[in-house]
Protein backbone atom coordinates (compact mmCIF):
# COMPACT_ATOMS: atom_id res chain seq x y z
CA UNK A 1 0.00 0.00 0.00
CA UNK A 2 2.73 2.62 1.14
CA UNK A 3 4.90 1.70 -2.19
CA UNK A 4 1.66 2.07 -4.58
CA UNK A 5 0.97 5.50 -2.71
CA UNK A 6 4.36 6.32 -2.95
CA UNK A 7 4.43 5.58 -7.18
CA UNK A 8 1.13 7.39 -7.78
CA UNK A 9 2.48 10.51 -5.59
CA UNK A 10 5.93 10.20 -7.49
CA UNK A 11 3.66 10.36 -10.80
CA UNK A 12 1.97 13.48 -9.70
CA UNK A 13 5.63 15.03 -8.73
CA UNK A 14 6.72 14.32 -12.03
CA UNK A 15 3.91 15.62 -14.18
CA UNK A 16 3.95 18.74 -12.75
CA UNK A 17 6.24 21.52 -14.94
CA UNK A 18 7.48 23.12 -11.80
CA UNK A 19 9.73 19.56 -10.94
CA UNK A 20 11.10 19.86 -14.38
CA UNK A 21 11.78 23.25 -14.09
CA UNK A 22 13.38 22.63 -10.77
CA UNK A 23 15.43 19.57 -12.13
CA UNK A 24 17.00 21.22 -14.87
CA UNK A 25 18.15 24.63 -12.76
CA UNK A 26 19.69 22.81 -9.89
CA UNK A 27 21.36 20.73 -13.01
CA UNK A 28 22.78 23.65 -14.72
CA UNK A 29 23.82 25.53 -11.54
CA UNK A 30 25.33 22.28 -9.90
CA UNK A 31 26.98 21.55 -13.30
CA UNK A 32 28.59 25.30 -13.81
CA UNK A 33 29.78 24.77 -10.47
CA UNK A 34 31.65 21.78 -10.91
CA UNK A 35 33.08 23.17 -14.30
CA UNK A 36 34.45 26.06 -12.32
CA UNK A 37 35.68 24.12 -9.58
CA UNK A 38 37.39 21.71 -12.62
CA UNK A 39 38.66 24.62 -14.01
CA UNK A 40 40.12 26.25 -11.01
CA UNK A 41 42.42 22.90 -10.56
CA UNK A 42 43.44 23.13 -13.70
CA UNK A 43 44.83 26.72 -13.78
CA UNK A 44 46.04 27.11 -10.53
CA UNK A 45 46.16 23.89 -8.13
CA UNK A 46 47.85 21.48 -10.70
CA UNK A 47 50.96 22.84 -11.35
CA UNK A 48 51.35 23.82 -7.40
CA UNK A 49 50.14 19.91 -6.10
CA UNK A 50 53.24 19.22 -8.70
CA UNK A 51 55.73 21.40 -7.59
CA UNK A 52 55.09 21.42 -3.85
CA UNK A 53 54.91 16.78 -4.72
CA UNK A 54 51.67 16.82 -2.38
CA UNK A 55 49.70 13.81 -2.26
CA UNK A 56 46.61 16.01 -2.48
CA UNK A 57 44.40 15.62 -6.18
CA UNK A 58 41.33 15.55 -7.56
CA UNK A 59 39.69 14.12 -5.24
CA UNK A 60 40.81 16.64 -2.64
CA UNK A 61 40.62 19.34 -4.47
CA UNK A 62 37.96 19.13 -6.73
CA UNK A 63 35.14 16.31 -5.87
CA UNK A 64 35.32 17.32 -2.03
CA UNK A 65 34.90 20.95 -1.98
CA UNK A 66 32.30 20.18 -4.88
CA UNK A 67 29.93 17.94 -2.61
CA UNK A 68 30.44 20.10 0.54
CA UNK A 69 29.67 23.51 -1.38
CA UNK A 70 26.94 25.66 -0.41
CA UNK A 71 25.55 25.52 -3.46
CA UNK A 72 24.52 22.04 -3.84
CA UNK A 73 22.98 22.16 -0.23
CA UNK A 74 20.57 25.33 -1.11
CA UNK A 75 19.78 23.39 -4.37
CA UNK A 76 19.10 20.94 -2.16
CA UNK A 77 17.03 22.81 0.27
CA UNK A 78 15.13 24.15 -2.43
CA UNK A 79 14.04 21.21 -3.72
CA UNK A 80 12.98 19.77 -0.45
CA UNK A 81 11.00 23.03 0.15
CA UNK A 82 9.36 22.36 -3.17
CA UNK A 83 7.95 19.02 -2.04
CA UNK A 84 7.09 20.49 1.23
CA UNK A 85 4.90 22.70 -0.56
CA UNK A 86 2.94 20.28 -2.49
CA UNK A 87 3.48 16.45 -0.32
CA UNK A 88 0.52 17.34 2.33
CA UNK A 89 0.08 21.67 2.88
CA UNK A 90 -1.36 21.71 -0.90
CA UNK A 91 -3.93 18.58 -0.69
CA UNK A 92 -5.13 20.68 2.82
CA UNK A 93 -5.65 23.87 0.84
CA UNK A 94 -7.65 22.23 -1.87
CA UNK A 95 -9.83 20.06 0.37
CA UNK A 96 -8.12 16.58 -1.30
CA UNK A 97 -7.24 15.52 1.91
CA UNK A 98 -10.67 15.14 2.98
CA UNK A 99 -10.53 11.58 0.15
CA UNK A 100 -7.41 10.66 2.39
CA UNK A 101 -8.78 11.05 5.63
CA UNK A 102 -12.42 9.28 4.59
CA UNK A 103 -10.22 6.12 3.32
CA UNK A 104 -9.49 2.77 4.68
CA UNK A 105 -5.62 4.29 5.24
CA UNK A 106 -3.89 4.24 8.70
CA UNK A 107 -2.03 7.79 8.86
CA UNK A 108 1.65 6.30 8.85
CA UNK A 109 0.86 4.86 5.70
CA UNK A 110 0.30 7.98 4.09
CA UNK A 111 2.84 9.85 5.72
CA UNK A 112 5.03 6.99 4.74
CA UNK A 113 4.09 6.71 0.86
CA UNK A 114 4.11 10.85 0.43
CA UNK A 115 7.17 11.05 2.27
CA UNK A 116 8.78 8.25 -0.22
CA UNK A 117 7.52 9.84 -3.28
CA UNK A 118 9.26 12.82 -2.46
CA UNK A 119 12.68 11.53 -1.48
CA UNK A 120 12.65 9.60 -4.63
CA UNK A 121 12.34 13.04 -6.55
CA UNK A 122 15.35 14.71 -4.61
CA UNK A 123 17.28 11.11 -5.32
CA UNK A 124 16.28 11.75 -8.80
CA UNK A 125 17.65 15.91 -8.46
CA UNK A 126 20.61 15.02 -6.75
CA UNK A 127 21.71 11.11 -8.49
CA UNK A 128 23.54 13.79 -11.81
CA UNK A 129 25.19 15.73 -9.17
CA UNK A 130 26.79 12.14 -8.04
CA UNK A 131 27.47 11.39 -11.36
CA UNK A 132 29.18 14.33 -12.60
CA UNK A 133 32.50 13.08 -11.41
CA UNK A 134 32.69 10.62 -13.04
CA UNK A 135 33.20 12.68 -16.42
CA UNK A 136 36.78 13.28 -14.67
CA UNK A 137 37.35 9.16 -15.49
CA UNK A 138 39.17 9.33 -18.21
CA UNK A 139 41.82 11.72 -17.69
CA UNK A 140 42.68 11.01 -13.74
CA UNK A 141 42.30 8.61 -11.42
CA UNK A 142 39.30 8.85 -9.08
CA UNK A 143 38.86 7.32 -5.99
CA UNK A 144 35.50 5.94 -6.43
CA UNK A 145 34.76 4.62 -2.49
CA UNK A 146 35.26 8.36 -1.46
CA UNK A 147 32.65 9.58 -4.18
CA UNK A 148 30.38 6.71 -3.22
CA UNK A 149 30.42 7.94 0.56
CA UNK A 150 29.90 11.16 -0.84
CA UNK A 151 27.00 10.39 -2.34
CA UNK A 152 25.58 8.35 0.55
CA UNK A 153 26.24 11.90 2.91
CA UNK A 154 23.89 13.33 0.26
CA UNK A 155 21.67 10.92 0.12
CA UNK A 156 21.10 11.26 3.90
CA UNK A 157 20.62 14.39 3.46
CA UNK A 158 18.32 14.52 1.01
CA UNK A 159 16.31 11.89 3.26
CA UNK A 160 16.57 13.85 6.63
CA UNK A 161 15.45 17.15 4.77
CA UNK A 162 12.48 15.41 3.28
CA UNK A 163 11.24 14.22 6.89
CA UNK A 164 11.56 18.17 7.42
CA UNK A 165 9.58 19.09 4.36
CA UNK A 166 6.61 16.39 5.17
CA UNK A 167 6.14 17.65 9.23
CA UNK A 168 6.81 21.70 7.83
CA UNK A 169 4.13 20.43 5.35
CA UNK A 170 1.50 18.99 8.10
CA UNK A 171 2.07 22.07 10.10
CA UNK A 172 0.29 24.49 7.48
CA UNK A 173 -2.60 24.39 4.99
CA UNK A 174 -0.78 27.52 3.07
CA UNK A 175 1.88 25.37 0.68
CA UNK A 176 4.56 28.90 0.55
CA UNK A 177 4.16 29.17 4.02
CA UNK A 178 5.09 25.20 4.24
CA UNK A 179 8.57 26.14 2.02
CA UNK A 180 9.21 28.64 4.45
CA UNK A 181 9.22 26.57 7.50
CA UNK A 182 11.12 23.35 5.72
CA UNK A 183 14.13 26.32 4.73
CA UNK A 184 14.23 27.65 7.82
CA UNK A 185 14.40 23.96 9.89
CA UNK A 186 16.29 22.95 7.29
CA UNK A 187 19.08 25.97 7.58
CA UNK A 188 18.96 25.64 11.22
CA UNK A 189 20.01 22.11 11.40
CA UNK A 190 22.28 22.65 8.85
CA UNK A 191 23.95 25.80 10.32
CA UNK A 192 23.27 26.03 13.98
CA UNK A 193 26.65 25.46 14.98
CA UNK A 194 28.22 28.06 12.99
CA UNK A 195 26.70 31.06 15.22
CA UNK A 196 28.66 29.75 18.53
CA UNK A 197 31.76 29.76 17.04
CA UNK A 198 31.18 33.53 16.53
CA UNK A 199 29.00 34.50 19.49
CA UNK A 200 30.77 32.04 22.09
CA UNK A 201 34.21 32.07 20.66
CA UNK A 202 34.46 28.58 20.73
CA UNK A 203 32.90 25.29 19.12
CA UNK A 204 30.07 24.63 21.23
CA UNK A 205 30.24 20.45 21.06
CA UNK A 206 26.19 19.91 21.89
CA UNK A 207 25.41 22.38 19.10
CA UNK A 208 28.24 20.87 17.18
CA UNK A 209 26.49 17.43 17.33
CA UNK A 210 22.92 18.18 16.61
CA UNK A 211 24.44 20.42 13.41
CA UNK A 212 23.89 18.07 10.39
CA UNK A 213 27.12 19.30 9.05
CA UNK A 214 29.19 17.95 11.60
CA UNK A 215 27.45 14.19 9.93
CA UNK A 216 27.40 15.28 6.53
CA UNK A 217 31.31 15.72 6.57
CA UNK A 218 32.60 12.93 7.29
CA UNK A 219 30.69 11.29 4.41
CA UNK A 220 32.29 13.44 2.19
CA UNK A 221 35.99 12.75 3.27
CA UNK A 222 35.00 8.96 2.55
CA UNK A 223 34.50 8.05 6.44
CA UNK A 224 31.39 6.07 6.74
CA UNK A 225 30.55 5.94 10.54
CA UNK A 226 27.82 4.10 12.62
CA UNK A 227 26.97 7.57 14.12
CA UNK A 228 26.75 9.90 11.07
CA UNK A 229 24.35 7.14 10.20
CA UNK A 230 22.35 6.79 13.10
CA UNK A 231 21.96 10.25 13.36
CA UNK A 232 20.66 11.36 10.16
CA UNK A 233 17.95 7.93 10.17
CA UNK A 234 16.52 9.23 13.76
CA UNK A 235 16.62 13.05 13.03
CA UNK A 236 14.83 11.31 10.11
CA UNK A 237 12.51 8.89 11.64
CA UNK A 238 11.65 11.74 14.54
CA UNK A 239 10.02 14.26 11.95
CA UNK A 240 8.09 11.64 10.34
CA UNK A 241 7.15 10.42 13.74
CA UNK A 242 5.90 14.05 14.31
CA UNK A 243 4.30 14.52 10.75
CA UNK A 244 2.26 11.24 11.65
CA UNK A 245 1.26 12.70 14.96
CA UNK A 246 0.42 16.21 13.63
CA UNK A 247 -1.83 14.20 10.84
CA UNK A 248 -3.51 12.22 13.47
CA UNK A 249 -4.36 15.60 14.96
CA UNK A 250 -5.48 16.87 12.33
CA UNK A 251 -7.90 14.31 11.29
CA UNK A 252 -9.76 14.24 14.21
CA UNK A 253 -9.79 18.06 15.97
CA UNK A 254 -9.13 19.96 13.28
CA UNK B 1 -29.19 -8.75 13.51
CA UNK B 2 -31.15 -8.32 10.43
CA UNK B 3 -32.70 -5.29 11.61
CA UNK B 4 -29.23 -3.98 12.70
CA UNK B 5 -28.25 -0.05 10.98
CA UNK B 6 -25.62 0.25 8.22
CA UNK B 7 -24.68 3.54 9.90
CA UNK B 8 -25.23 3.93 14.13
CA UNK B 9 -24.69 7.08 15.96
CA UNK B 10 -26.06 7.53 19.52
CA UNK B 11 -25.67 10.90 21.09
CA UNK B 12 -23.27 11.85 18.59
CA UNK B 13 -21.97 15.72 19.33
CA UNK B 14 -18.86 18.49 18.58
CA UNK B 15 -17.96 21.30 20.60
CA UNK B 16 -15.40 23.99 18.94
CA UNK B 17 -13.60 25.45 22.06
CA UNK B 18 -16.81 26.88 23.51
CA UNK B 19 -19.42 26.91 20.70
CA UNK B 20 -21.20 23.68 20.56
CA UNK B 21 -21.41 23.12 16.96
CA UNK B 22 -23.84 19.77 17.08
CA UNK B 23 -25.27 18.17 20.43
CA UNK B 24 -26.17 14.61 20.65
CA UNK B 25 -27.70 13.74 17.05
CA UNK B 26 -29.13 10.40 16.79
CA UNK B 27 -28.97 8.34 13.71
CA UNK B 28 -29.52 4.82 12.42
CA UNK B 29 -29.56 4.96 8.49
CA UNK B 30 -30.35 0.69 6.72
CA UNK B 31 -29.60 -0.56 4.02
CA UNK B 32 -31.56 -0.04 0.64
CA UNK B 33 -32.85 3.95 3.06
CA UNK B 34 -31.79 7.40 1.51
CA UNK B 35 -31.72 9.53 4.61
CA UNK B 36 -32.12 13.01 3.97
CA UNK B 37 -30.24 15.67 6.79
CA UNK B 38 -31.72 19.20 6.47
CA UNK B 39 -31.17 22.45 8.08
CA UNK B 40 -30.47 25.78 7.30
CA UNK B 41 -26.86 26.88 6.68
CA UNK B 42 -24.85 26.62 9.89
CA UNK B 43 -27.30 24.38 11.22
CA UNK B 44 -24.28 21.76 12.13
CA UNK B 45 -25.48 19.56 8.59
CA UNK B 46 -21.43 19.18 7.53
CA UNK B 47 -19.66 19.06 10.97
CA UNK B 48 -22.30 15.80 11.50
CA UNK B 49 -21.73 14.26 8.16
CA UNK B 50 -17.49 14.72 8.74
CA UNK B 51 -18.09 13.34 12.18
CA UNK B 52 -19.62 10.28 10.44
CA UNK B 53 -16.93 9.91 8.04
CA UNK B 54 -14.19 9.55 10.76
CA UNK B 55 -12.73 13.11 9.57
CA UNK B 56 -13.76 15.02 12.89
CA UNK B 57 -13.96 13.14 15.99
CA UNK B 58 -17.34 13.71 17.97
CA UNK B 59 -16.66 14.98 21.71
CA UNK B 60 -19.41 13.05 22.72
CA UNK B 61 -21.52 10.14 21.77
CA UNK B 62 -20.59 6.79 20.06
CA UNK B 63 -20.98 6.07 15.89
CA UNK B 64 -20.84 2.59 14.66
CA UNK B 65 -20.17 1.80 10.81
CA UNK B 66 -21.38 -1.94 9.70
CA UNK B 67 -21.14 -2.41 13.33
CA UNK B 68 -17.85 -1.20 13.94
CA UNK B 69 -16.86 1.08 16.13
CA UNK B 70 -15.21 4.30 13.91
CA UNK B 71 -12.81 5.47 16.62
CA UNK B 72 -11.36 1.94 18.00
CA UNK B 73 -11.61 0.46 14.41
CA UNK B 74 -11.50 3.26 12.10
CA UNK B 75 -9.69 1.28 9.41
CA UNK B 76 -12.44 -1.67 8.58
CA UNK B 77 -15.10 1.09 9.27
CA UNK B 78 -14.25 2.75 6.67
CA UNK B 79 -14.28 0.45 4.06
CA UNK B 80 -17.76 0.67 4.49
CA UNK B 81 -18.02 3.87 3.54
CA UNK B 82 -18.05 6.13 0.52
CA UNK B 83 -17.95 9.89 0.97
CA UNK B 84 -17.91 13.53 -0.70
CA UNK B 85 -16.94 16.65 1.20
CA UNK B 86 -18.75 19.97 0.48
CA UNK B 87 -15.90 20.42 -1.74
CA UNK B 88 -15.19 17.64 -3.64
CA UNK B 89 -11.75 16.22 -3.01
CA UNK B 90 -10.34 16.50 -6.51
CA UNK B 91 -6.93 16.67 -7.86
CA UNK B 92 -7.46 18.88 -10.53
CA UNK B 93 -4.44 18.03 -12.76
CA UNK B 94 -5.16 14.69 -13.18
CA UNK B 95 -7.69 12.88 -15.53
CA UNK B 96 -11.14 11.58 -14.40
CA UNK B 97 -9.89 8.06 -15.16
CA UNK B 98 -6.41 8.07 -13.17
CA UNK B 99 -8.05 9.88 -10.44
CA UNK B 100 -10.69 7.83 -9.82
CA UNK B 101 -8.06 5.01 -9.93
CA UNK B 102 -6.38 6.24 -7.53
CA UNK B 103 -9.60 6.14 -5.11
CA UNK B 104 -10.24 2.49 -5.91
CA UNK B 105 -6.25 2.39 -4.77
CA UNK B 106 -6.73 4.81 -1.20
CA UNK B 107 -10.22 2.36 -0.77
CA UNK B 108 -7.83 -0.83 -0.92
CA UNK B 109 -9.75 -2.29 -3.27
CA UNK B 110 -7.73 -5.60 -4.81
CA UNK B 111 -5.42 -4.51 -7.80
CA UNK B 112 -7.49 -7.16 -10.31
CA UNK B 113 -10.72 -5.16 -9.41
CA UNK B 114 -9.75 -1.28 -10.06
CA UNK B 115 -10.34 -1.68 -13.69
CA UNK B 116 -14.12 -2.74 -13.25
CA UNK B 117 -15.10 -0.70 -10.54
CA UNK B 118 -13.73 2.41 -12.29
CA UNK B 119 -15.90 1.58 -15.67
CA UNK B 120 -18.92 0.70 -13.82
CA UNK B 121 -18.44 4.41 -11.23
CA UNK B 122 -17.82 6.09 -14.78
CA UNK B 123 -20.90 4.26 -16.24
CA UNK B 124 -23.18 4.85 -13.29
CA UNK B 125 -22.10 8.85 -12.91
CA UNK B 126 -22.19 9.00 -16.93
CA UNK B 127 -18.73 10.08 -16.93
CA UNK B 128 -17.70 7.87 -20.30
CA UNK B 129 -17.03 10.90 -22.41
CA UNK B 130 -15.18 12.37 -20.19
CA UNK B 131 -12.73 9.80 -18.93
CA UNK B 132 -9.58 10.86 -20.48
CA UNK B 133 -9.98 14.75 -19.87
CA UNK B 134 -8.32 16.63 -16.98
CA UNK B 135 -10.74 16.89 -13.96
CA UNK B 136 -9.55 20.94 -14.19
CA UNK B 137 -11.29 21.43 -17.72
CA UNK B 138 -14.70 20.33 -16.82
CA UNK B 139 -17.90 22.19 -15.92
CA UNK B 140 -19.24 22.18 -12.73
CA UNK B 141 -21.52 19.65 -13.34
CA UNK B 142 -18.90 17.22 -14.24
CA UNK B 143 -16.53 17.71 -11.36
CA UNK B 144 -19.32 16.96 -8.91
CA UNK B 145 -20.11 14.16 -10.80
CA UNK B 146 -16.56 12.75 -10.41
CA UNK B 147 -16.70 13.82 -6.72
CA UNK B 148 -19.75 11.04 -6.46
CA UNK B 149 -18.30 8.48 -8.49
CA UNK B 150 -14.89 8.77 -6.49
CA UNK B 151 -17.52 7.84 -3.57
CA UNK B 152 -18.83 5.02 -4.97
CA UNK B 153 -15.90 3.94 -7.10
CA UNK B 154 -15.21 1.45 -4.59
CA UNK B 155 -18.99 -0.10 -3.72
CA UNK B 156 -19.14 1.04 -0.15
CA UNK B 157 -21.82 0.33 1.55
CA UNK B 158 -23.07 3.62 2.65
CA UNK B 159 -22.24 6.68 0.86
CA UNK B 160 -22.29 9.78 2.28
CA UNK B 161 -22.58 13.27 0.26
CA UNK B 162 -22.56 16.45 1.49
CA UNK B 163 -24.76 18.65 -0.46
CA UNK B 164 -24.35 17.21 -3.87
CA UNK B 165 -26.18 19.29 -5.54
CA UNK B 166 -24.79 22.28 -4.21
CA UNK B 167 -24.21 24.79 -7.04
CA UNK B 168 -25.43 23.06 -9.87
CA UNK B 169 -28.22 24.18 -13.21
CA UNK B 170 -31.38 22.30 -12.40
CA UNK B 171 -30.84 19.92 -15.54
CA UNK B 172 -27.87 18.64 -13.18
CA UNK B 173 -29.84 18.72 -10.05
CA UNK B 174 -32.41 16.32 -11.56
CA UNK B 175 -29.80 14.50 -12.88
CA UNK B 176 -27.74 13.84 -9.50
CA UNK B 177 -31.56 13.00 -8.13
CA UNK B 178 -31.89 10.10 -10.28
CA UNK B 179 -28.12 8.92 -9.65
CA UNK B 180 -29.18 8.92 -6.14
CA UNK B 181 -32.48 7.05 -6.50
CA UNK B 182 -29.89 4.55 -8.48
CA UNK B 183 -27.67 4.16 -5.86
CA UNK B 184 -30.58 3.23 -3.91
CA UNK B 185 -30.71 -0.49 -4.92
CA UNK B 186 -27.64 -1.20 -3.46
CA UNK B 187 -26.16 1.14 -1.22
CA UNK B 188 -27.69 2.99 1.95
CA UNK B 189 -27.75 7.09 0.70
CA UNK B 190 -26.88 9.97 3.67
CA UNK B 191 -27.23 12.92 2.50
CA UNK B 192 -27.46 16.94 3.31
CA UNK B 193 -29.31 19.71 1.64
CA UNK B 194 -31.07 22.29 2.60
CA UNK B 195 -33.45 21.89 -0.84
CA UNK B 196 -36.50 20.96 0.55
CA UNK B 197 -38.58 19.37 -2.40
CA UNK B 198 -35.38 17.67 -3.46
CA UNK B 199 -35.38 15.76 0.04
CA UNK B 200 -39.01 15.19 -0.34
CA UNK B 201 -38.39 13.15 -3.57
CA UNK B 202 -35.81 11.30 -2.65
CA UNK B 203 -35.42 10.57 0.80
CA UNK B 204 -37.30 7.50 2.95
CA UNK B 205 -36.55 9.49 6.01
CA UNK B 206 -35.36 13.06 7.01
CA UNK B 207 -33.17 14.08 10.13
CA UNK B 208 -33.70 18.09 10.82
CA UNK B 209 -30.71 19.89 12.43
CA UNK B 210 -31.25 22.84 13.76
CA UNK B 211 -28.77 25.13 15.34
CA UNK B 212 -26.65 21.92 16.09
CA UNK B 213 -30.12 20.00 17.59
CA UNK B 214 -31.91 17.56 16.21
CA UNK B 215 -35.50 18.67 15.71
CA UNK B 216 -37.25 16.10 13.48
CA UNK B 217 -36.32 12.56 12.47
CA UNK B 218 -39.74 10.97 10.87
CA UNK B 219 -40.90 10.72 7.22
CA UNK B 220 -40.46 14.10 4.62
CA UNK B 221 -44.14 14.06 4.49
CA UNK B 222 -44.49 14.15 8.51
CA UNK B 223 -47.69 11.62 8.69
CA UNK B 224 -50.93 11.90 7.12
CA UNK B 225 -53.59 12.56 9.15
CA UNK B 226 -57.20 11.61 8.44
CA UNK B 227 -58.85 12.60 11.19
CA UNK B 228 -57.91 16.24 10.38
CA UNK B 229 -59.18 17.88 7.40
CA UNK B 230 -59.56 21.32 6.71
CA UNK B 231 -62.47 23.17 5.06
CA UNK B 232 -63.60 26.60 4.00
CA UNK B 233 -66.94 27.85 3.45
CA UNK B 234 -68.43 30.85 1.19
CA UNK B 235 -69.91 31.73 4.37
CA UNK B 236 -68.99 30.57 7.28
CA UNK B 237 -70.73 29.31 10.27
CA UNK B 238 -70.26 30.48 13.63
CA UNK B 239 -67.77 28.08 14.75
CA UNK B 240 -69.93 26.44 17.26
CA UNK B 241 -72.31 25.38 15.32
CA UNK B 242 -69.27 23.14 13.80
CA UNK B 243 -68.50 21.90 17.04
CA UNK B 244 -71.89 21.34 17.61
CA UNK B 245 -71.83 18.04 14.81
CA UNK B 246 -71.63 15.16 16.04
CA UNK B 247 -68.22 13.46 15.86
CA UNK B 248 -65.93 16.75 15.45
CA UNK B 249 -63.87 16.82 18.17
CA UNK B 250 -61.74 20.25 18.06
CA UNK B 251 -62.16 23.14 15.46
CA UNK B 252 -59.67 25.45 15.20
CA UNK B 253 -60.08 28.98 12.71
CA UNK B 254 -57.68 29.76 10.65
CA UNK B 255 -59.25 33.10 9.66
CA UNK B 256 -58.58 33.08 5.62
CA UNK B 257 -57.54 29.62 4.88
CA UNK B 258 -61.27 28.19 6.57
CA UNK B 259 -61.43 25.65 9.41
CA UNK B 260 -59.00 22.94 10.78
CA UNK B 261 -61.42 19.83 12.25
CA UNK B 262 -60.34 16.94 14.08
CA UNK B 263 -62.97 14.26 13.71
CA UNK B 264 -63.39 11.25 16.39
CA UNK B 265 -66.74 9.76 13.77
CA UNK B 266 -66.47 8.84 10.39
CA UNK B 267 -70.13 9.54 9.47
CA UNK B 268 -69.61 13.37 10.75
CA UNK B 269 -67.89 14.46 7.41
CA UNK B 270 -71.62 13.03 5.91
CA UNK B 271 -73.84 15.12 8.73
CA UNK B 272 -70.86 18.42 7.83
CA UNK B 273 -72.06 18.07 4.10
CA UNK B 274 -75.63 18.04 5.08
CA UNK B 275 -75.80 21.17 7.10
CA UNK B 276 -73.70 23.08 4.98
CA UNK B 277 -76.02 22.37 2.01
CA UNK B 278 -78.94 22.89 4.51
CA UNK B 279 -78.10 26.22 6.13
CA UNK B 280 -76.02 27.28 2.75
CA UNK B 281 -72.46 27.84 4.11
CA UNK B 282 -71.45 27.12 0.74
CA UNK B 283 -68.68 24.72 1.35
CA UNK B 284 -65.57 25.74 -1.14
CA UNK B 285 -62.90 23.19 -0.13
CA UNK B 286 -62.15 19.99 2.12
CA UNK B 287 -59.20 18.42 2.32
CA UNK B 288 -57.52 15.77 4.96
CA UNK B 289 -54.25 17.68 6.56
CA UNK B 290 -50.85 16.48 5.54
CA UNK B 291 -48.08 18.52 6.87
CA UNK B 292 -45.22 18.93 4.02
CA UNK B 293 -41.88 18.91 4.66
CA UNK B 294 -41.52 22.30 4.32
CA UNK B 295 -44.61 22.76 7.19
CA UNK B 296 -42.37 20.82 9.63
CA UNK B 297 -38.91 22.40 8.27
CA UNK B 298 -40.13 26.32 8.89
CA UNK B 299 -42.41 25.14 12.27
CA UNK B 300 -39.57 23.88 13.63
CA UNK B 301 -36.71 25.98 12.52
CA UNK B 302 -38.19 29.84 12.94
CA UNK B 303 -40.27 29.02 16.71
CA UNK B 304 -36.44 28.33 17.77
CA UNK B 305 -34.69 31.87 16.57
CA UNK B 306 -37.27 33.98 17.91
CA UNK B 307 -36.74 31.76 21.53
Amino acid sequence: MIWQLAWREFRLILSSPLSWLLLAVSQAVVGWWFLLLVEQYRTRYEALVIQVNSPMGVNDLVVMPYFGSVLLLAMLLLAAALMAMRLVAEERRSGSIQLLFAAPLGMTELVLGKYLAGLAFLVLVLLPWVLMPLALEPATVLDRGRLASSGLGLFLLAALLVAVAIFASCMTRQPPLAAVITVAIGLLLLGINAGAVVVADHRDPILSYVSALTHYQPLVQGLVGTANLAYFLLLGAGFLFFAVRRLDALRLQA
Amino acid sequence: MSDQALLDAAGVGRRYGQRQAVEAVNLRVRRGEIHGLLGLNGAGKSTTLRMLCGTLAPTRGQIRLAGLDLLEHPIEAKRQLGYLPEIPPLHPDTCVDEYLRYATLVRRLPRGQRSAAVDRALQLCDLGAVRRRLIRNLSKGFQQRVGIAQAIVHQPALIILDEPTAGLDPRQVSAIRDLIRALRQEHAVLFSSHILPEVQSLCDRVTILHQGRQVYQGKPQGDANRNRVRVRFRSPPPLNALAGIPGVEHVESLEEQGVLLSLSLDTAMDVLLRQSLDNGWGLEELRPERPTLEQIFLDLTTGEELA
